[in-house]
């Protein structure tokens, strides 16, 4: 009889592993023969982009130097999905928040600031930039019920191309002839973790997808937010404000983005050139769904993601496959994951008979 | 059940204005069109369909009759192809088939109109009957037009083809749905709860229909949780209750009896013979004694509204602490406006005094005053179907302490008192962190009494509380309903039911218009006051 058990809950074992691996065993093969179609070598470029994005120790730390950007995106973005508020606009929100970051840090190391006085302006800067880019949505959706997926890609235009406009017109280097901001110097940007290159912008962005994450889950505020987004006619019906909570959470998000736009340039880049443009929102969007909004699921999600994109960087110079292959992979994996979640809720309802 | 004395008793009375026509072709030997052999269908934490034998007789309309929740609909989605069973087969003449989709079951002759139009109303009724044919054929809409009408014509339809199904009637469309089962080959013809939204007129009008197709020889299956219209329509009359076949009336017996015989029946066979409960079908419950009339707890003077479908307007009343008011009148008359206003969630003009001070401000304010209310719109506004039935019995109380404490979330206290409000207002849930939407709707509805009628509530507003739920939710939500006014609380009954107002209220006011008609009390005269102030409102005095 026990006998009996223990082989029926191993077999449930190995089906729910199979549930876990299968998908990602289908990306792998369905990944590889793409790229036998684009005359590479799949089993090379898996293993170079391993090599390079996780096991290398310099290929590691780019890959959680560059987490912590995603993450405070990620963050940004769970905010706004659970309260139904579709921000697309992240990428203009990330690029004027990294622009205005970028003028003004240098300016404030010249007049002598301190460090730690001169990132926090940074940071606040970029903040309050990426939620200023948000008003004129958030007002819209608030106020006259305009939908937001459309304002916010407008002026996620309108935002990358006034973050050019800005590095070429107002905030030019005199120093150099290529099109760019001051540089900071590197004794003046975020502190590196113990003795890698690990930027503390990882610390940054873990501590604020855990917390965005308990508040979403644990206070009166999230849940209000959450109400608002699962249905907003039973939030006025319970009597909450849903135009402030709708403002409230544009504010959130677009400046989380905008927070992650002056880590990335204040950790990271330290400087901006005209015409970088990194499109990490769009990017980040399907990883938030594949973690389902929670933030531990997100963190995983994220380091995936940031490990594919680090080594698929080095791929592209070395093996020819684009860059952008790193987005095919996580295109595959939303299909094979939604594929896996369907029959695994087919399986529980006939399961339950 | 006692054997049925001979058979050739004249028809029951309730049931002559309707012919007898298909009733002799149901003799033992027939083989039936579709039948059901120990079917069984199961949700989460439901049996929804508990080992179902049935048999769909030609020439015979069957009545599937039973309360909200008793398995109808699963059975319909079954039949259609929607669903699948868990067990048991579905026979069609007599071979076992399987029934994966619903082309499938189109294919095999069972054709289904359901509560809920089926139709494109932007599309004529002919680019409506296109719908479903072969992609790469050009449909002649002229010769299917003339189809139409040629079928049309047999059982009596009134079909026009180039309508636009957005312009048709409830009724209307009804038939041009019936029309296109019968015209893809249906020899089982299934009307699921086809008179929920029809007029009297209507639904009588469809009860001759049916009896006409069954004539024809088609299986005509009836499903309702209406005793009376399953006495009036149907031959034969299989009773479900919690998922099982508990009981078939065979049409001799049915006809045999008296009508009042057959209602008892009925009505021990869907609410169990240990039926403790008073009489469901009677009207003239003893109603409380007129309380003492406590204190003016609620002065509305001059309620005004702006825009919406419709406004109100100079609305004035006075609620005494522990009274029923009801506000009859026919609905879409501003019994909306008059609930969401005085609840604040629409802006409104007026004033309003609860227990002497002037409230005003929105939802949350007037809720913390004491007003509270319940909703009639359960799934649009009541609950948030995702959520646990512990977060939306809080729902109203966010960030409020106990269950919040620093804006912190007190699980396990929330947890705790929905608990108990489970237990106390009987809601009937596997768990409460169950999502509410998974429940069934009278057990929605005591989640919104559950929440309403405790904590600082004093005057509740109860829009069409019972509206839509079987008759065993009915009569629990009217007892929390005297229940609550026998505490002491002023009660305000929005309700488009005269029985329930007249059971329930001790003062009756019409709305019309918008506007709101001096208070009648409920003595033995008001039944026809009242129905002659709602008729004259509607301009048809001479009825």
């Amino acid at each position: 009889m026990s006998e009996r058990f223990r082989t029926g809950a191993g077999r449930e074992l190995a089906i729910q592993a199979l549930f876990l691996i299968g998908p990602l065993l289908a990306v792998l093969i369905l990944g590889g023969l793409i790229l036998l179609a684009l005359g590479a070598n799949p089993f090379s470029y898996y293993a170079f982009v391993v090599e390079r994005g996780m096991l290398r120790p310099s290929g590691l730390e780019a890959t959680l130097t560059r987490m912590g950007p995603l993450l405070l995106i990620a963050s940004g973005l769970i905010i706004a999905f659970r309260a139904g508020v579709w921000n697309l606009g992240g990428d203009g929100q990330f690029l004027l928040a990294a622009v205005m970051a970028a003028a003004l840090a240098p300016l404030l190391h010249q007049a002598g600031w301190p460090v730690w006085l001169l990132l926090m302006a940074g940071l606040l800067t970029g903040a309050i930039t990426g939620a200023a880019w948000a008003v004129l949505p958030a007002l819209l959706r608030a106020r006259q019920g305009l939908n937001e997926i459309i304002t916010t890609l407008m002026m996620s235009f309108l935002g990358v191309s006034l973050a050019n406009l800005l590095v070429k017109l107002a905030f030019l280097d005199p120093t150099t002839t290529t099109p760019q901001t001051r540089t900071l110097p590197v004794e003046a940007r975020l502190p590196r973790l113990f003795d890698t290159t690990i930027s503390s912008g990882l610390l940054i962005g873990l501590v604020v997808v855990i917390l965005v994450h308990l508040m979403m889950t644990r206070t009166a505020f999230g849940l209000r937010l959450r109400v608002v987004g699962a249905n907003p006619r039973a939030a006025l019906h319970a009597g909450l404000a849903v135009p402030a909570l709708t403002i409230a959470v544009f504010a959130l998000s677009a400046g989380l983005v905008g927070l992650a736009g002056a880590v990335d340039v204040l950790g990271i880049q330290g400087n901006i050139r005209a015409d970088w443009n990194p499109a990490y929102s769009l990017s980040v969007v399907p990883l938030v769904f594949l973690a389902r909004l929670n933030g531990y699921g997100t963190i995983v999600y994220v380091f995936l993601f940031s490990a594919l994109s680090i080594g698929a960087e080095s791929a592209a110079r070395r093996l020819g496959v684009p860059g952008y292959f790193s987005l095919v992979i996580v295109a595959l994996m939303l299909i094979t994951f939604a594929l896996s979640d369907h029959f695994q809720k087919r399986r529980q309802r006939l399961s339950q008979i | 059940m006692q054997t049925p004395p001979g058979a050739a008793l004249p028809p029951a009375d309730d049931r002559a204005g309707y012919g007898r026509a298909g009733s002799g072709v149901t003799g033992a030997g027939i083989r039936p069109v579709v039948a059901l052999q120990n079917v069984t269908r199961r949700f989460p934490g439901v049996l929804a369909s508990d080992a179902v034998s049935l048999g769909f007789l030609p020439g015979e309309v069957h009545v599937l009759l039973g309360e909200n929740g008793a398995g109808k609909s699963t059975l319909v989605a079954m039949l259609s192809g929607l669903q699948q069973p868990d067990a048991g087969q579905i026979l069609i003449d007599g071979a076992a088939v399987s029934l994966a989709a619903p082309r499938d079951a189109l294919r095999l002759g069972i054709g289904t109109v359901f509560q809920h139009s089926m139709l494109v109303p932007s599309l004529s009724v002919v680019d409506n009957f296109t719908l479903g044919g072969p992609w790469w054929q050009r449909p002649d809409r002229k010769a299917l037009a003339a189809r139409i009408q040629a079928a049309a014509a047999g059982p009596g339809l009134r079909v026009d083809p180039f309508a636009s199904v957005a312009s048709l009637s409830l009724g209307e469309r009804q038939q041009a749905e019936i029309l296109r089962a019968l015209m893809r080959g249906s020899r089982c013809l299934i009307l699921d709860e086809a008179t929920a939204m029809l007029t009297p007129q209507e639904a009588g009008a469809l009860g001759a229909l049916m009896r006409r197709l069954a004539a024809t020889g088609l299986a005509v299956v009836f499903i309702t949780h209406k005793l009376q219209e399953a006495l009036a329509f149907g031959d034969r009359i299989t009773v479900l209750r919690g998922g099982r076949n508990v009981g078939m009336i065979a049409p001799d017996v049915l006809q045999a009896r008296s009508g009042a015989e057959n209602t008892a029946h009925i009505v021990s066979l869907m609410f169990g013979e240990d039926s403790r409960r008073p009489d469901p079908l009677s009207h003239d419950l003893p109603r409380p004694a007129p309380p003492q009339k406590g204190p003016a707890l609620l002065k509305v003077a001059g309620l005004s509204t702006a825009g919406g479908p419709q406004p109100l307007r100079d609305i004035s009343f006075t609620l005494h602490a522990g009274e029923i008011f009801g506000i009859a009148g026919i609905d879409g008359n501003g019994q909306k406006a008059l609930a969401e206003a005085l609840a604040g969630q629409i802006p409104s003009t007026g004033t309003l005094h609860l227990g002497g001070a002037e409230i005003n401000g929105g939802v949350a304010a007037r809720r913390r005053a004491g007003l509270s209310y319940v909703t009639d719109d359960r799934l649009g506004e009541g609950i948030v179907a995702g959520f646990p039935v512990a977060t939306n019995l809080v729902l109203k109380e966010i960030g409020q302490p106990p269950f919040w404490r620093r804006g912190l979330v007190q699980s396990a206290t929330i947890a705790a008192a929905a608990r108990a409000l489970v237990q106390a207002f009987d809601i009937r849930t596997p768990d409460v962190t169950t999502p509410a939407g998974r429940l069934s709707g009278g057990n929605i509805q005591k989640v919104l009494l559950a929440r309403e009628l405790t904590g600082q509530a004093q005057v509740v507003i109860f829009a069409k509380p019972t509206y839509g739920l079987d008759l065993q939710n009915i009569t629990a939500i009217r007892a929390r309903i005297r229940e609550a006014a026998g505490h002491g609380k002023a009660v305000l009954l929005i309700s488009t039911d005269l029985d329930e107002l007249l059971e329930l209220s001790d003062r009756i006011a019409v709305i019309e218009r918008g506007r709101l008609s001096p208070p009648y009390p409920n003595d033995d005269t008001a039944r026809a006051a009242i129905t002659r102030l709602i008729s004259g409102a509607t301009g048809g005095a001479d009825v």
